[in-house]
Protein backbone atom coordinates (compact mmCIF):
# COMPACT_ATOMS: atom_id res chain seq x y z
CA UNK A 1 0.00 0.00 0.00
CA UNK A 2 1.39 3.41 -0.98
CA UNK A 3 1.03 6.32 1.34
CA UNK A 4 -1.00 9.36 0.43
CA UNK A 5 2.04 11.54 -0.37
CA UNK A 6 3.67 8.91 -2.55
CA UNK A 7 0.53 8.54 -4.63
CA UNK A 8 0.44 12.27 -5.01
CA UNK A 9 4.03 12.54 -6.12
CA UNK A 10 3.32 10.19 -9.04
CA UNK A 11 0.14 11.94 -10.07
CA UNK A 12 0.36 13.34 -13.60
CA UNK A 13 -3.24 14.23 -14.44
CA UNK A 14 -5.76 15.45 -11.91
CA UNK A 15 -9.42 16.10 -12.64
CA UNK A 16 -11.41 17.82 -9.89
CA UNK A 17 -15.19 18.25 -9.72
CA UNK A 18 -15.23 18.67 -13.48
CA UNK A 19 -18.57 19.43 -15.09
CA UNK A 20 -19.25 20.15 -18.75
CA UNK A 21 -22.50 21.50 -20.11
CA UNK A 22 -23.36 22.13 -23.76
CA UNK A 23 -25.74 25.06 -23.70
CA UNK A 24 -28.20 24.83 -20.84
CA UNK A 25 -29.96 21.61 -21.80
CA UNK A 26 -27.17 19.05 -22.10
CA UNK A 27 -24.95 18.14 -19.16
CA UNK A 28 -22.31 15.88 -20.68
CA UNK A 29 -20.12 15.39 -17.61
CA UNK A 30 -21.01 15.87 -13.97
CA UNK A 31 -18.57 16.28 -11.11
CA UNK A 32 -15.81 14.02 -12.43
CA UNK A 33 -12.95 13.32 -10.00
CA UNK A 34 -10.06 11.40 -11.43
CA UNK A 35 -6.39 11.05 -10.67
CA UNK A 36 -4.04 9.44 -13.20
CA UNK A 37 -0.51 8.40 -12.32
CA UNK A 38 2.56 8.96 -14.40
CA UNK A 39 3.03 5.97 -16.71
CA UNK A 40 -0.40 4.54 -16.08
CA UNK A 41 -2.53 3.01 -18.82
CA UNK A 42 -6.09 3.86 -17.90
CA UNK A 43 -9.18 2.84 -19.85
CA UNK A 44 -12.51 4.66 -19.76
CA UNK A 45 -15.63 2.72 -20.72
CA UNK A 46 -19.18 3.96 -20.83
CA UNK A 47 -22.30 3.96 -22.99
CA UNK A 48 -22.51 6.10 -26.10
CA UNK A 49 -23.05 9.78 -25.38
CA UNK A 50 -21.87 9.64 -21.77
CA UNK A 51 -19.17 12.24 -22.35
CA UNK A 52 -16.02 10.18 -22.91
CA UNK A 53 -14.93 12.22 -25.91
CA UNK A 54 -15.84 15.38 -24.06
CA UNK A 55 -13.50 14.42 -21.21
CA UNK A 56 -10.65 13.71 -23.63
CA UNK A 57 -11.20 16.98 -25.47
CA UNK A 58 -11.00 18.85 -22.18
CA UNK A 59 -7.80 17.01 -21.25
CA UNK A 60 -6.39 17.85 -24.69
CA UNK A 61 -7.12 21.53 -24.00
CA UNK A 62 -9.49 21.73 -26.97
CA UNK A 63 -12.30 23.15 -24.86
CA UNK A 64 -12.73 24.48 -21.34
CA UNK A 65 -14.78 22.77 -18.63
CA UNK A 66 -17.94 24.50 -17.38
CA UNK A 67 -17.00 23.93 -13.76
CA UNK A 68 -14.10 22.36 -11.95
CA UNK A 69 -10.66 21.94 -13.39
CA UNK A 70 -8.15 19.61 -14.98
CA UNK A 71 -4.45 19.64 -14.17
CA UNK A 72 -1.47 18.25 -16.01
CA UNK A 73 2.11 18.26 -14.70
CA UNK A 74 0.99 20.42 -11.80
CA UNK A 75 -0.47 23.23 -13.92
CA UNK A 76 -4.02 23.87 -15.00
CA UNK A 77 -4.99 22.85 -18.52
CA UNK A 78 -6.07 26.05 -20.25
CA UNK A 79 -5.33 25.24 -23.87
CA UNK A 80 -3.53 22.72 -26.06
CA UNK A 81 -0.19 21.52 -24.71
CA UNK A 82 2.76 20.38 -26.73
CA UNK A 83 3.46 17.27 -24.68
CA UNK A 84 0.14 15.59 -25.48
CA UNK A 85 -0.47 13.19 -28.34
CA UNK A 86 -4.04 12.55 -29.48
CA UNK A 87 -5.38 9.61 -31.49
CA UNK A 88 -8.94 9.94 -32.77
CA UNK A 89 -11.41 7.28 -33.81
CA UNK A 90 -10.57 7.93 -37.45
CA UNK A 91 -6.94 8.26 -38.60
CA UNK A 92 -7.31 11.96 -39.60
CA UNK A 93 -4.38 11.81 -42.00
CA UNK A 94 -3.84 14.63 -44.50
CA UNK A 95 -4.30 13.13 -47.99
CA UNK A 96 -1.70 15.45 -49.57
CA UNK A 97 1.05 14.34 -47.22
CA UNK A 98 2.92 11.07 -47.58
CA UNK A 99 2.82 8.69 -44.63
CA UNK A 100 6.19 9.98 -43.47
CA UNK A 101 5.14 13.63 -43.82
CA UNK A 102 1.90 12.89 -41.96
CA UNK A 103 3.82 11.30 -39.13
CA UNK A 104 6.11 14.34 -39.02
CA UNK A 105 3.20 16.80 -38.79
CA UNK A 106 3.72 17.52 -35.07
CA UNK A 107 7.40 18.18 -35.81
CA UNK A 108 6.46 20.68 -38.52
CA UNK A 109 3.88 22.40 -36.33
CA UNK A 110 6.17 22.62 -33.32
CA UNK A 111 9.23 23.42 -35.45
CA UNK A 112 11.38 20.71 -33.95
CA UNK A 113 13.40 20.22 -37.13
CA UNK A 114 12.50 17.50 -39.60
CA UNK A 115 16.08 16.41 -40.26
CA UNK A 116 16.69 15.40 -36.68
CA UNK A 117 13.38 13.55 -36.40
CA UNK A 118 13.46 11.66 -39.68
CA UNK A 119 15.31 8.72 -38.15
CA UNK A 120 13.01 8.61 -35.13
CA UNK A 121 10.02 8.57 -37.46
CA UNK A 122 11.43 5.70 -39.49
CA UNK A 123 12.09 3.77 -36.28
CA UNK A 124 8.53 4.23 -35.07
CA UNK A 125 7.12 3.30 -38.48
CA UNK A 126 9.16 0.15 -38.30
CA UNK A 127 7.88 -0.52 -34.78
CA UNK A 128 4.29 -0.61 -36.09
CA UNK A 129 5.21 -2.49 -39.27
CA UNK A 130 4.87 0.41 -41.69
CA UNK A 131 8.45 0.44 -42.97
CA UNK A 132 8.44 0.51 -46.74
CA UNK A 133 5.24 2.57 -46.80
CA UNK A 134 6.73 5.90 -45.75
CA UNK A 135 6.42 7.40 -49.22
CA UNK A 136 2.90 6.17 -49.88
CA UNK A 137 -0.11 8.45 -49.74
CA UNK A 138 -2.68 7.67 -47.02
CA UNK A 139 -5.34 6.54 -49.47
CA UNK A 140 -2.99 3.78 -50.58
CA UNK A 141 -3.11 2.21 -47.10
CA UNK A 142 -5.71 0.00 -45.42
CA UNK A 143 -7.73 1.33 -42.47
CA UNK A 144 -5.58 -0.50 -39.95
CA UNK A 145 -2.36 0.79 -41.50
CA UNK A 146 -3.71 4.33 -41.48
CA UNK A 147 -4.54 4.06 -37.80
CA UNK A 148 -1.00 2.79 -37.13
CA UNK A 149 0.36 5.87 -38.89
CA UNK A 150 -1.91 7.99 -36.69
CA UNK A 151 -0.46 6.25 -33.64
CA UNK A 152 3.08 6.98 -34.78
CA UNK A 153 2.13 10.61 -35.38
CA UNK A 154 0.85 10.86 -31.81
CA UNK A 155 4.16 9.49 -30.51
CA UNK A 156 6.66 11.31 -32.72
CA UNK A 157 7.12 14.45 -30.62
CA UNK A 158 7.58 12.20 -27.58
CA UNK A 159 4.66 13.53 -25.53
CA UNK A 160 4.27 12.34 -21.96
CA UNK A 161 0.53 11.76 -22.36
CA UNK A 162 -1.33 9.84 -25.06
CA UNK A 163 -5.07 10.51 -25.32
CA UNK A 164 -6.85 7.89 -27.39
CA UNK A 165 -10.53 8.20 -28.28
CA UNK A 166 -11.79 4.80 -29.44
CA UNK A 167 -8.71 4.53 -31.65
CA UNK A 168 -9.46 1.04 -32.90
CA UNK A 169 -13.25 1.25 -32.93
CA UNK A 170 -13.47 1.34 -36.72
CA UNK A 171 -11.24 -1.70 -37.26
CA UNK A 172 -12.28 -5.32 -37.72
CA UNK A 173 -11.91 -7.65 -34.73
CA UNK A 174 -8.67 -9.27 -35.85
CA UNK A 175 -6.85 -6.06 -36.72
CA UNK A 176 -8.12 -4.60 -33.49
CA UNK A 177 -6.55 -7.35 -31.37
CA UNK A 178 -3.32 -6.89 -33.27
CA UNK A 179 -3.40 -3.16 -32.56
CA UNK A 180 -4.04 -3.83 -28.88
CA UNK A 181 -0.93 -5.98 -28.71
CA UNK A 182 1.06 -3.31 -30.50
CA UNK A 183 -0.16 -0.58 -28.22
CA UNK A 184 0.80 -2.66 -25.19
CA UNK A 185 4.26 -3.24 -26.64
CA UNK A 186 4.77 0.46 -27.37
CA UNK A 187 3.48 1.40 -23.95
CA UNK A 188 5.86 -1.04 -22.24
CA UNK A 189 8.76 0.32 -24.27
CA UNK A 190 8.02 4.01 -23.86
CA UNK A 191 6.06 4.22 -20.61
CA UNK A 192 3.70 6.96 -21.70
CA UNK A 193 0.68 7.82 -19.64
CA UNK A 194 -2.23 6.58 -21.74
CA UNK A 195 -5.90 7.53 -21.42
CA UNK A 196 -7.77 5.07 -23.60
CA UNK A 197 -11.48 5.52 -24.32
CA UNK A 198 -13.35 2.51 -25.63
CA UNK A 199 -16.78 0.98 -26.12
CA UNK A 200 -15.40 -2.49 -25.65
CA UNK A 201 -15.24 -3.87 -22.11
CA UNK A 202 -12.92 -6.67 -23.20
CA UNK A 203 -10.48 -4.25 -24.81
CA UNK A 204 -10.47 -2.12 -21.66
CA UNK A 205 -9.69 -5.06 -19.34
CA UNK A 206 -7.06 -6.43 -21.69
CA UNK A 207 -5.14 -3.17 -21.99
CA UNK A 208 -5.56 -1.22 -18.80
CA UNK A 209 -3.99 -1.03 -15.37
CA UNK A 210 -7.21 0.53 -14.26
CA UNK A 211 -10.67 0.71 -15.84
CA UNK A 212 -12.97 3.63 -15.12
CA UNK A 213 -16.67 2.96 -15.75
CA UNK A 214 -19.01 5.84 -16.55
CA UNK A 215 -22.78 6.17 -16.30
CA UNK A 216 -25.05 7.33 -19.15
CA UNK A 217 -25.45 11.09 -19.55
CA UNK A 218 -24.80 13.07 -17.45
CA UNK A 219 -21.54 11.13 -17.30
CA UNK A 220 -20.34 10.22 -13.82
CA UNK A 221 -17.75 7.75 -12.66
CA UNK A 222 -19.65 4.79 -11.20
CA UNK A 223 -16.90 2.24 -10.74
CA UNK A 224 -13.13 1.90 -10.85
CA UNK A 225 -11.38 -1.42 -11.19
CA UNK A 226 -7.70 -2.37 -10.93
CA UNK A 227 -6.47 -4.97 -13.41
CA UNK A 228 -3.18 -6.61 -12.42
CA UNK A 229 -2.51 -9.33 -14.97
CA UNK A 230 1.23 -9.56 -15.55
CA UNK A 231 2.62 -7.99 -18.71
CA UNK A 232 3.12 -8.51 -21.52
CA UNK A 233 -0.39 -9.88 -21.61
CA UNK A 234 -0.99 -12.41 -24.38
CA UNK A 235 -4.34 -12.41 -26.17
CA UNK A 236 -5.09 -15.72 -24.43
CA UNK A 237 -5.46 -13.85 -21.13
CA UNK A 238 -8.95 -13.05 -22.39
CA UNK A 239 -9.91 -16.71 -21.99
CA UNK A 240 -9.00 -16.89 -18.28
CA UNK A 241 -11.54 -16.96 -15.52
CA UNK A 242 -10.11 -13.88 -13.80
CA UNK A 243 -10.58 -11.91 -17.03
CA UNK A 244 -14.22 -13.00 -17.19
CA UNK A 245 -14.77 -11.91 -13.61
CA UNK A 246 -13.51 -8.42 -14.38
CA UNK A 247 -15.57 -8.16 -17.53
CA UNK A 248 -18.79 -9.24 -15.84
CA UNK A 249 -18.25 -6.83 -12.96
CA UNK A 250 -17.95 -3.93 -15.42
CA UNK A 251 -20.98 -5.17 -17.37
CA UNK A 252 -22.99 -5.24 -14.16
CA UNK A 253 -22.01 -1.69 -13.31
CA UNK A 254 -22.99 -0.57 -16.81
CA UNK A 255 -26.29 -2.43 -16.74
CA UNK A 256 -27.19 -1.17 -13.29
CA UNK A 257 -27.32 2.38 -14.67
CA UNK A 258 -29.06 1.42 -17.89
CA UNK A 259 -25.98 1.45 -20.09
CA UNK A 260 -25.96 -1.25 -22.73
CA UNK A 261 -22.85 -2.91 -23.97
CA UNK B 1 -19.28 3.09 -76.00
CA UNK B 2 -17.64 2.85 -79.39
CA UNK B 3 -15.15 5.61 -80.36
CA UNK B 4 -15.62 4.97 -84.09
CA UNK B 5 -19.36 5.44 -83.75
CA UNK B 6 -18.66 8.73 -82.02
CA UNK B 7 -16.51 9.92 -84.90
CA UNK B 8 -19.01 8.59 -87.42
CA UNK B 9 -21.77 10.65 -85.80
CA UNK B 10 -19.74 13.84 -86.17
CA UNK B 11 -18.99 13.09 -89.79
CA UNK B 12 -22.65 12.30 -90.39
CA UNK B 13 -23.77 15.62 -88.91
CA UNK B 14 -21.32 17.50 -91.14
CA UNK B 15 -22.44 15.49 -94.16
CA UNK B 16 -26.14 16.16 -93.53
CA UNK B 17 -25.37 19.86 -93.00
CA UNK B 18 -23.37 20.00 -96.25
CA UNK B 19 -26.00 18.09 -98.20
CA UNK B 20 -28.93 20.08 -96.85
CA UNK B 21 -27.25 23.44 -97.51
CA UNK B 22 -26.49 22.49 -101.12
CA UNK B 23 -29.64 20.60 -102.05
CA UNK B 24 -32.03 23.10 -100.47
CA UNK B 25 -30.06 26.04 -101.87
CA UNK B 26 -29.80 27.76 -98.51
CA UNK B 27 -28.23 31.19 -99.13
CA UNK B 28 -24.64 31.43 -97.81
CA UNK B 29 -25.51 34.45 -95.64
CA UNK B 30 -27.98 32.26 -93.67
CA UNK B 31 -26.19 28.95 -93.34
CA UNK B 32 -23.02 28.24 -95.35
CA UNK B 33 -22.04 24.58 -95.89
CA UNK B 34 -19.15 23.22 -93.79
CA UNK B 35 -16.82 23.28 -96.79
CA UNK B 36 -17.33 27.03 -97.09
CA UNK B 37 -16.58 27.40 -93.36
CA UNK B 38 -13.40 25.36 -93.84
CA UNK B 39 -12.42 27.60 -96.74
CA UNK B 40 -13.05 30.69 -94.64
CA UNK B 41 -10.95 29.22 -91.87
CA UNK B 42 -8.12 28.46 -94.27
CA UNK B 43 -8.16 31.92 -95.83
CA UNK B 44 -8.24 33.59 -92.41
CA UNK B 45 -5.29 31.64 -91.13
CA UNK B 46 -3.25 31.74 -94.34
CA UNK B 47 -3.61 35.52 -94.67
CA UNK B 48 -2.40 35.94 -91.07
CA UNK B 49 -5.61 37.83 -90.24
CA UNK B 50 -6.79 35.43 -87.53
CA UNK B 51 -3.41 35.00 -85.89
CA UNK B 52 -3.27 38.60 -84.72
CA UNK B 53 -6.85 38.57 -83.40
CA UNK B 54 -6.40 35.23 -81.67
CA UNK B 55 -3.33 36.58 -79.94
CA UNK B 56 -5.18 39.72 -78.76
CA UNK B 57 -8.17 37.80 -77.40
CA UNK B 58 -5.98 35.21 -75.66
CA UNK B 59 -3.91 37.98 -74.06
CA UNK B 60 -7.05 39.77 -72.81
CA UNK B 61 -8.45 36.51 -71.50
CA UNK B 62 -5.27 35.51 -69.75
CA UNK B 63 -4.62 38.90 -68.12
CA UNK B 64 -8.28 39.19 -67.10
CA UNK B 65 -8.13 35.71 -65.65
CA UNK B 66 -5.03 36.57 -63.62
CA UNK B 67 -6.63 39.78 -62.35
CA UNK B 68 -10.05 38.33 -61.53
CA UNK B 69 -8.76 35.04 -60.13
CA UNK B 70 -6.24 36.65 -57.79
CA UNK B 71 -8.78 39.20 -56.59
CA UNK B 72 -11.40 36.47 -56.14
CA UNK B 73 -8.97 34.30 -54.23
CA UNK B 74 -7.83 37.15 -51.98
CA UNK B 75 -11.32 38.38 -51.15
CA UNK B 76 -12.61 34.83 -50.75
CA UNK B 77 -9.85 34.12 -48.26
CA UNK B 78 -10.71 37.20 -46.20
CA UNK B 79 -14.39 36.33 -46.19
CA UNK B 80 -13.73 32.70 -45.26
CA UNK B 81 -11.42 33.58 -42.39
CA UNK B 82 -13.19 36.57 -40.89
CA UNK B 83 -16.84 36.44 -39.89
CA UNK B 84 -16.79 40.20 -39.38
CA UNK B 85 -15.47 40.83 -42.86
CA UNK B 86 -18.21 38.61 -44.21
CA UNK B 87 -20.90 40.32 -42.16
CA UNK B 88 -20.18 43.80 -43.50
CA UNK B 89 -19.43 42.76 -47.05
CA UNK B 90 -22.27 40.30 -47.49
CA UNK B 91 -24.95 42.68 -48.90
CA UNK B 92 -22.52 44.09 -51.45
CA UNK B 93 -21.42 40.64 -52.51
CA UNK B 94 -24.98 39.39 -52.88
CA UNK B 95 -25.98 42.43 -54.98
CA UNK B 96 -22.98 41.98 -57.23
CA UNK B 97 -23.42 38.26 -57.53
CA UNK B 98 -27.05 38.55 -58.60
CA UNK B 99 -26.13 41.00 -61.35
CA UNK B 100 -25.25 39.57 -64.80
CA UNK B 101 -21.69 40.90 -64.99
CA UNK B 102 -21.62 41.03 -68.81
CA UNK B 103 -24.27 43.77 -68.61
CA UNK B 104 -21.54 46.00 -67.21
CA UNK B 105 -19.49 45.75 -70.40
CA UNK B 106 -20.79 49.02 -72.01
CA UNK B 107 -19.92 50.94 -68.84
CA UNK B 108 -16.51 49.33 -68.66
CA UNK B 109 -15.82 50.45 -72.23
CA UNK B 110 -16.80 54.01 -71.34
CA UNK B 111 -14.56 53.98 -68.27
CA UNK B 112 -11.53 52.16 -69.65
CA UNK B 113 -11.57 52.95 -73.37
CA UNK B 114 -11.54 50.88 -76.53
CA UNK B 115 -8.21 49.11 -76.19
CA UNK B 116 -6.86 46.23 -74.13
CA UNK B 117 -7.54 47.53 -70.61
CA UNK B 118 -11.33 47.49 -70.82
CA UNK B 119 -11.33 43.88 -72.08
CA UNK B 120 -9.01 42.77 -69.31
CA UNK B 121 -11.15 44.49 -66.68
CA UNK B 122 -14.35 42.98 -68.05
CA UNK B 123 -12.85 39.50 -68.26
CA UNK B 124 -11.55 39.88 -64.69
CA UNK B 125 -14.92 41.03 -63.41
CA UNK B 126 -16.75 38.09 -64.94
CA UNK B 127 -14.35 35.44 -63.63
CA UNK B 128 -13.97 37.00 -60.18
CA UNK B 129 -17.06 35.47 -58.58
CA UNK B 130 -16.67 31.79 -59.38
CA UNK B 131 -13.23 31.89 -57.83
CA UNK B 132 -14.30 33.85 -54.77
CA UNK B 133 -17.22 31.51 -54.07
CA UNK B 134 -15.14 28.36 -54.54
CA UNK B 135 -12.36 29.73 -52.35
CA UNK B 136 -14.83 30.44 -49.55
CA UNK B 137 -16.44 27.01 -49.83
CA UNK B 138 -13.06 25.26 -49.97
CA UNK B 139 -11.52 27.06 -47.01
CA UNK B 140 -14.63 26.59 -44.90
CA UNK B 141 -14.91 22.89 -45.66
CA UNK B 142 -11.90 21.88 -43.53
CA UNK B 143 -12.75 18.70 -41.66
CA UNK B 144 -13.52 19.30 -37.94
CA UNK B 145 -11.34 16.40 -36.80
CA UNK B 146 -8.39 17.72 -38.77
CA UNK B 147 -8.81 21.14 -37.20
CA UNK B 148 -9.00 19.49 -33.77
CA UNK B 149 -5.83 17.56 -34.51
CA UNK B 150 -3.97 20.72 -35.50
CA UNK B 151 -5.23 22.56 -32.45
CA UNK B 152 -4.29 19.68 -30.16
CA UNK B 153 -0.71 20.13 -31.40
CA UNK B 154 -0.89 23.78 -30.32
CA UNK B 155 -0.83 24.97 -33.95
CA UNK B 156 -1.36 28.69 -34.55
CA UNK B 157 -4.23 29.90 -36.78
CA UNK B 158 -1.62 30.78 -39.43
CA UNK B 159 -0.26 27.25 -39.36
CA UNK B 160 -3.76 25.82 -39.56
CA UNK B 161 -4.35 27.97 -42.64
CA UNK B 162 -1.18 27.01 -44.51
CA UNK B 163 -0.91 23.38 -43.47
CA UNK B 164 -4.58 22.41 -43.46
CA UNK B 165 -7.16 24.85 -44.80
CA UNK B 166 -5.38 25.96 -47.97
CA UNK B 167 -4.28 22.53 -49.24
CA UNK B 168 -7.72 21.19 -48.29
CA UNK B 169 -9.36 23.96 -50.34
CA UNK B 170 -7.30 23.33 -53.49
CA UNK B 171 -9.73 20.88 -55.16
CA UNK B 172 -12.52 23.42 -54.78
CA UNK B 173 -10.29 26.30 -55.86
CA UNK B 174 -9.28 24.45 -59.00
CA UNK B 175 -12.92 23.73 -59.80
CA UNK B 176 -13.34 27.52 -59.55
CA UNK B 177 -10.32 28.14 -61.79
CA UNK B 178 -11.76 25.86 -64.45
CA UNK B 179 -14.96 27.90 -64.57
CA UNK B 180 -13.11 31.21 -64.22
CA UNK B 181 -10.91 30.50 -67.24
CA UNK B 182 -13.91 30.01 -69.52
CA UNK B 183 -15.73 32.97 -67.94
CA UNK B 184 -12.72 35.19 -68.67
CA UNK B 185 -12.95 34.24 -72.35
CA UNK B 186 -16.67 35.12 -72.34
CA UNK B 187 -15.94 38.44 -70.62
CA UNK B 188 -13.27 39.37 -73.15
CA UNK B 189 -15.47 38.49 -76.15
CA UNK B 190 -18.48 40.41 -74.83
CA UNK B 191 -16.34 43.49 -74.21
CA UNK B 192 -15.01 43.20 -77.77
CA UNK B 193 -18.58 43.07 -79.07
CA UNK B 194 -19.35 46.34 -77.34
CA UNK B 195 -16.35 48.20 -78.62
CA UNK B 196 -12.89 47.16 -79.72
CA UNK B 197 -10.24 47.69 -82.40
CA UNK B 198 -9.06 44.08 -82.46
CA UNK B 199 -9.85 40.60 -81.19
CA UNK B 200 -12.04 37.69 -82.24
CA UNK B 201 -15.18 39.31 -80.83
CA UNK B 202 -14.59 42.39 -82.92
CA UNK B 203 -13.90 40.15 -85.92
CA UNK B 204 -17.27 38.41 -85.49
CA UNK B 205 -18.97 41.83 -85.30
CA UNK B 206 -17.39 43.11 -88.49
CA UNK B 207 -18.05 39.83 -90.34
CA UNK B 208 -21.66 40.16 -89.27
CA UNK B 209 -21.90 43.56 -90.93
CA UNK B 210 -20.38 42.25 -94.14
CA UNK B 211 -22.65 39.15 -93.97
CA UNK B 212 -19.64 36.81 -93.99
CA UNK B 213 -21.44 34.00 -92.15
CA UNK B 214 -18.89 31.36 -93.14
CA UNK B 215 -16.20 33.57 -91.59
CA UNK B 216 -18.20 33.84 -88.37
CA UNK B 217 -18.53 30.08 -88.17
CA UNK B 218 -14.80 29.71 -88.64
CA UNK B 219 -14.14 32.16 -85.79
CA UNK B 220 -16.60 30.26 -83.57
CA UNK B 221 -14.65 27.13 -84.36
CA UNK B 222 -11.44 28.83 -83.29
CA UNK B 223 -13.11 30.08 -80.12
CA UNK B 224 -14.10 26.59 -79.06
CA UNK B 225 -10.55 25.41 -79.74
CA UNK B 226 -9.29 28.21 -77.48
CA UNK B 227 -11.81 27.27 -74.80
CA UNK B 228 -10.76 23.63 -74.96
CA UNK B 229 -7.06 24.40 -74.71
CA UNK B 230 -7.52 26.84 -71.81
CA UNK B 231 -9.50 24.17 -69.97
CA UNK B 232 -6.82 21.60 -70.74
CA UNK B 233 -4.13 23.89 -69.31
CA UNK B 234 -6.02 24.34 -66.03
CA UNK B 235 -6.63 20.59 -65.79
CA UNK B 236 -2.95 19.84 -66.42
CA UNK B 237 -1.88 22.21 -63.65
CA UNK B 238 -4.53 20.76 -61.38
CA UNK B 239 -3.19 17.26 -61.93
CA UNK B 240 0.24 18.42 -60.75
CA UNK B 241 -0.90 20.53 -57.80
CA UNK B 242 -3.83 18.50 -56.49
CA UNK B 243 -2.06 15.20 -57.11
CA UNK B 244 -3.89 13.39 -54.30
CA UNK B 245 -7.39 14.14 -55.55
CA UNK B 246 -8.52 12.70 -58.88
CA UNK B 247 -11.61 14.56 -60.08
CA UNK B 248 -14.65 12.38 -60.50
CA UNK B 249 -15.37 11.80 -64.20
CA UNK B 250 -18.36 14.12 -63.95
CA UNK B 251 -20.26 15.44 -66.90
CA UNK B 252 -17.71 17.82 -68.40
CA UNK B 253 -20.22 19.29 -70.84
CA UNK B 254 -22.68 20.55 -68.26
CA UNK B 255 -22.34 23.63 -66.11
CA UNK B 256 -20.42 25.72 -68.63
CA UNK B 257 -22.51 28.61 -69.92
N1 LIG C 1 -20.43 20.29 -29.59
C1 LIG C 1 -21.50 19.79 -28.90
N2 LIG C 1 -22.62 20.54 -28.75
C2 LIG C 1 -23.69 20.07 -28.09
N3 LIG C 1 -23.74 18.86 -27.52
C3 LIG C 1 -22.68 18.06 -27.62
C4 LIG C 1 -21.50 18.49 -28.33
N4 LIG C 1 -20.59 17.50 -28.28
C5 LIG C 1 -21.18 16.50 -27.58
N5 LIG C 1 -22.42 16.84 -27.19
C6 LIG C 1 -23.33 16.02 -26.38
O1 LIG C 1 -22.67 15.67 -25.18
C7 LIG C 1 -22.86 14.32 -24.88
C8 LIG C 1 -21.53 13.62 -24.72
O2 LIG C 1 -20.89 13.58 -25.96
P1 LIG C 1 -19.53 12.80 -26.19
O3 LIG C 1 -19.17 12.93 -27.62
O4 LIG C 1 -18.53 13.25 -25.20
O5 LIG C 1 -20.00 11.30 -25.86
P2 LIG C 1 -19.17 9.95 -25.98
O6 LIG C 1 -19.20 9.31 -24.66
O7 LIG C 1 -17.83 10.20 -26.59
O8 LIG C 1 -20.06 9.12 -26.98
P3 LIG C 1 -19.60 8.03 -28.05
O9 LIG C 1 -19.22 6.82 -27.26
O10 LIG C 1 -20.82 7.80 -28.89
O11 LIG C 1 -18.46 8.61 -28.83
C9 LIG C 1 -23.71 13.72 -25.99
O12 LIG C 1 -25.02 13.60 -25.52
C10 LIG C 1 -23.64 14.73 -27.10
O13 LIG C 1 -24.89 14.81 -27.73
MG1 LIG D 1 -16.91 9.72 -28.45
Amino acid sequence: METETETHARELIAVRRLTKRYGTAVTALEAIDLSIDDGELIAIVGPSGCGKSTLLRILAGLMPPSEGEAWLHGSRIEGPRRDIGVVFQTPVLFPWRTVLANVLLPIDVQRLGRDKMQAAAMNLLKLVGLDGFENHLPNQLSGGMQQRAALVRALIHDPSVLLMDEPFGALDAMTREQMNLELQRIWMERRKTVVFVTHSVGEAVFLADRVVVMSPRPGRIIDTLEVDFPRPRPLSVMNTEAFGVHVSRIRQALNATGGLE
Amino acid sequence: MNPYLRLLLMVAILAVWEGAARLLHVPAYILPPPTAVAMGLYRGIASGLYVEHVWITMLETFLGFLLGASAGFALGTFVALSRRFEYYLYPVIIMFQAMPKVALAPLIIVWFGLDLTSKVVNAGLVCFFPLMVNTIVGLRSADEDRVSLMRSLAASPTQIFWMLRLPGALPSIFAGLEIAMIFALIGAIVAEFVGAQAGLGMLIQSMNFSMDVAGQFSVLFILSLIGLSLNAIVLAIRRKVVFWDRPAPENRLGGKP
